[in-house]
């Protein structure tokens, strides 16, 4: 069954000026339980609106998005929906635990459990002892960890991903990919993950889905079948050179005929 | 469950709705008024249904009618005089401007010039910062009636000790501001200077006094109310014949009798406040680049120059 | 840690110092008459002899400025909360908010007198209630909306209720705000209040104290209520700086580094 199925998807921007902004336009795409879904494509191509559109953050224009074959307004309300972006957006006033916490709290779980909870997550993230830390006292990579954490906390269905590892340094960033990949591998979410680089999509997903601009359209959806687990071998396989290829080739096709 | 819609879209031109918006406030200020009137009169003065009194009692004596007040404005100020109270206001007004105009800018300038003492040396400012924030809890406005016996000694002109205190309320919020606007560049920026062998002189005049104008605008026009609070206020003992202080004073004496004048000169003195806080912001609109403006009336922003003045 | 902060208070000290030695000595040599400047010394002996006088006319004074600070502010969140939650109200309201700002509030004094009585406690609590009014009103608007979009988008996918978005986000997002306004509001009231007394007023207070001394030319006394009315103003503001510390520690203006 689909994770998230979405139909002739559109999304128009009315400006208060003359003309419309078409951001989106006929994107049909279905997202399978459990999988890992990149979207990449040049600035200005509707990826994040689409991520947003998803969760129901910005209602499409036309067309139908059903999560779990619920509406995506009814997902959202069921809390199906785990948000990271790309800056980590911690509550600056709560320490690390209390910001996982919190939707936990909205979400009306008694505080022991919550507690319980919390700790797990910071397991997994490698944060265990930082749970009294606040959100400053951490470097970028470990904020990011815990929006990760906290976004994971109310174990929603689908996590959805805005360029969040695109303000950390490439070290830290190939170490949050692996981390990312062993976590999706524990928790079995449904993946949504948008990203500006060509590696970092082929290296985490199953399906790369390549998009072009204004509007925002689905150009190409690139298979990666390349073995899991994945880890920096991957990263040196022929098979992952040709994958990236592969996709820089389908982008590059887009640049040239708009 | 209800949530609430993320995005939400108003509709129109953000000045149309401001405009509307306003008028809908102050007509329905003005309904209070005249309806807490209406009502209180009929009911004799108490709660309906109680006989507990109003706060405020709602004749004409307490409250007169919002056209009363408009129209005491165009009628003659004294009983046979010639000259109508708006004019009479005006003048005064304008009088007490001239007074804070002169503290405004003696104060200003005091403010910008402990704001570059500090951020040049580390020592004066540990020394005096302290003073510079308690200054603020005198009620300098008290000394007013020393002040005016020292000026008296002195022989200077009766508006100086009023200058004086204008000046005194004025410096401080440019002084904080300048302090924090000076200190706003990156340090790249001043690596940068220093790269092109600049003084630091250079670095005052070229990177860092530019980069406080934003911060020092807002002040400014803080620094303008309190200028004109402190001529008010410093009026008062000083033994002036003219000013609004003076007017406000004289109209509180007789206010049982002519209520609508003391309203009609707060109603001036409001207005000479908003006046003179305009023209600051008209100066800072030729001034401070477009981008680069601080606008304490937004909304949303990041660098609340309230927070500057207060830090 | 305790050396350096030495040397950040003890140039305030000498200061301090000096400037008192230098005004008893100044006094004492020039034989400055006692209207024109009384010494410090003969200040503080007007402080103890009065201090029975003083501290009541104190009390009264400080009571009315502490009690229109409470009312003000309460009022002003209020305000504040509405024109957070109705962009329309708030469209008007901000602007007329900043100009009431730019007006000299003070004034009202009179018709406070007028309205309530020259000994009524209650015109200096209107009085300063509405000085503080505004300054509160505007930094806690902008405080609730503080908080960025992201932010809001977070709380949308938690599907949290307006409420916990209030409470959890835009509340403790203006906490910093707040403090910004008590530190402009708290010397304001307790001028206000002395001020207020200044266009008449009960005489065993504050203000009526300091222009019957000065009237008396007993300048001594007269300087003795405004040392003991600053410093009360700077006992509240330091204790402002005390409750900022414990309560938004975790603020960017005040964070110290581990």
């Amino acid at each position: 069954m689909s994770a998230i199925s979405l139909s002739g998807v559109a999304k128009t921007f009315r400006t208060s000026g003359s003309s419309d902004v078409a951001a989106l336009d006929d994107i049909s795409l279905e997202v399978r339980s459990g999988e890992f879904v990149s979207l990449i494509g040049p600035s200005g191509c509707g990826k994040s609106t689409l991520l947003r559109v998803i969760a129901d953050l910005l209602p499409p224009t036309t067309g139908t998005v059903l999560v779990n074959g619920a509406s995506a307004h009814q997902a959202r309300l069921a809390r199906t929906y785990g948000m990271v972006f790309q800056a980590a957006t911690l509550f600056e006033w709560r320490t690390v635990a209390a910001n996982i916490e919190l939707p936990l709290e909205i979400m009306g779980m008694p505080r022991a459990e919550r507690r319980g909870r919390a700790r797990d997550m910071l397991d997994l993230v490698g944060l265990a002892d930082f749970a009294e830390h606040h959100p400053w006292q951490l470097s970028g990579g470990m904020q990011q960890r815990v929006a990760i954490a906290r976004a994971l906390s109310f174990r929603p269905a689908v996590l959805l991903m805005d360029e969040p590892f695109g303000a950390l340094d490439e070290m830290t960033r190939e170490r949050m990919q692996s981390e990312l990949l062993r976590i999706w591998k524990e928790t079995a979410t449904t993946i949504v993950f948008v990203t500006h680089s060509i590696p970092e999509a082929v290296f985490l997903s199953s399906r790369v889905v390549v998009m072009s601009a204004r509007p925002g359209r689905i150009a190409d959806i690139v298979d990666v079948d390349l073995a899991q687990p994945r880890g920096v071998d991957t990263r040196a396989d022929p098979a992952f050179f040709s994958l990236v290829t592969k996709v820089r080739e389908s982008l590059r096709t887009i640049e040239v005929d708009p | 469950m209800s949530t609430p819609p993320v995005a939400s879209r108003s509709s129109g031109s953000p000045r149309v709705l401001s405009a509307a918006s306003l008028l809908i406030i102050i007509l329905a200020s003005a309904v209070l008024w005249e309806g807490y009137k209406a009502l209180g009169q009929a009911a004799g003065g108490v709660w309906p249904g109680t006989d507990l009194g109003l706060p405020i009692r709602t004749n004409d004596r307490a409250m007169p009618h919002l056209w009363d007040i408009w129209a005491s404005l165009f009628a003659p100020a004294r009983r046979g005089g010639e000259d109508i109270l708006l004019v009479i206001l005006l003048e005064a007004a304008l009088y007490t401007w001239r007074s804070a105009l002169i503290g405004f800018l003696i104060g200003s300038a005091t403010g910008f010039a402990i704001a570059v003492t500090f951020v040049r040396s580390r020592l004066a400012e540990r020394g005096l910062m302290p003073y510079v924030i308690a200054s603020q809890t005198v009620p300098v406005l008290a000394i007013a009636p020393i002040l005016v016996i020292w000026s008296g000694r002195l022989d200077l002109p009766s508006w100086v000790p009023v200058s004086v205190i204008s000046a005194y309320l004025a410096f401080y919020p440019v002084a904080i501001a300048m302090l924090r606007g000076l200190r706003s560049p990156e340090p790249t920026a001043s690596e940068l200077m220093r790269s092109y062998a600049a003084g630091s002189k250079d670095l005052l005049t070229k990177l860092q006094i530019p980069a406080a104008l934003p911060f020092v605008f807002p002040a400014l026009r803080i620094s303008a109310t309190a200028s004109i609070i402190g001529a008010i206020v410093g009026e008062l003992p000083a033994g002036l014949s003219t000013g609004l202080g003076r007017a406000i004073l004289g109209f509180a004496s007789s206010f049982s009798s002519a209520p609508e004048k003391l309203f009609a000169s707060v109603i001036v003195a409001s207005l000479l406040g908003i006046t003179f806080v305009g023209l600051v912001a008209v100066a800072e609109r030729i001034v401070v680049p477009r981008g680069a403006r601080i606008d304490p009336d937004l909304a949303r922003v990041t660098g609340d120059p309230r927070a500057v003045v207060a830090a | 840690m305790r050396a350096a902060n030495w040397r950040t208070v003890a140039p305030a000290v000498v200061v301090f110092a000096v400037v008192l030695v230098g005004w008893e000595v100044g006094v004492r040599v020039a034989q400055v008459q006692s209207f024109i400047l009384p010494a410090p010394t003969a200040i503080a002996a007007a402080v103890v002899e009065q201090w029975p006088t003083l501290s009541a006319a104190a009390r009264g004074t400080f009571g009315g400025a502490l009690a229109g600070l409470t009312v003000g502010a309460a009022l002003a969140a209020a305000a504040a909360g509405a024109a957070a939650r109705w962009s329309g109200f708030r469209a008007g309201a901000m602007p007329l908010a900043v100009a009431a700002n730019s007006m000299p509030i003070i004034v009202l004094a009179p018709v406070a007198n007028a309205w309530f009585g020259l000994v009524s406690p209650v015109g200096t609590v209107v009085v300063v209630a509405v000085l503080v009014f505004f300054p509160f009103m505007i930094n806690m608007v902008k405080g609730l909306l503080s908080a960025s979009a992201a932010h809001h988008e977070l709380m949308a996918t938690y599907a949290a209720t307006r409420r916990n978005v209030l409470w959890r986000v835009q509340v403790p997002a203006a906490l910093p705000f707040v403090f910004s306004a008590l530190k402009i509001a708290t010397p304001l009231a307790v001028i206000g209040a002395i001020v207020k007394e200044y266009f008449g007023g009960p005489q065993d207070r504050l203000g009526q104290y300091i222009t019957s001394r000065a009237g008396l030319f007993q300048f001594d006394e007269a300087w003795a209520a405004i040392v003991v009315a600053s410093t009360f103003g700077i006992f509240l503001y330091l204790l402002i700086l005390l409750a900022e510390r414990r309560v938004i520690g975790w603020h960017a203006s005040l964070r110290t580094t581990n």
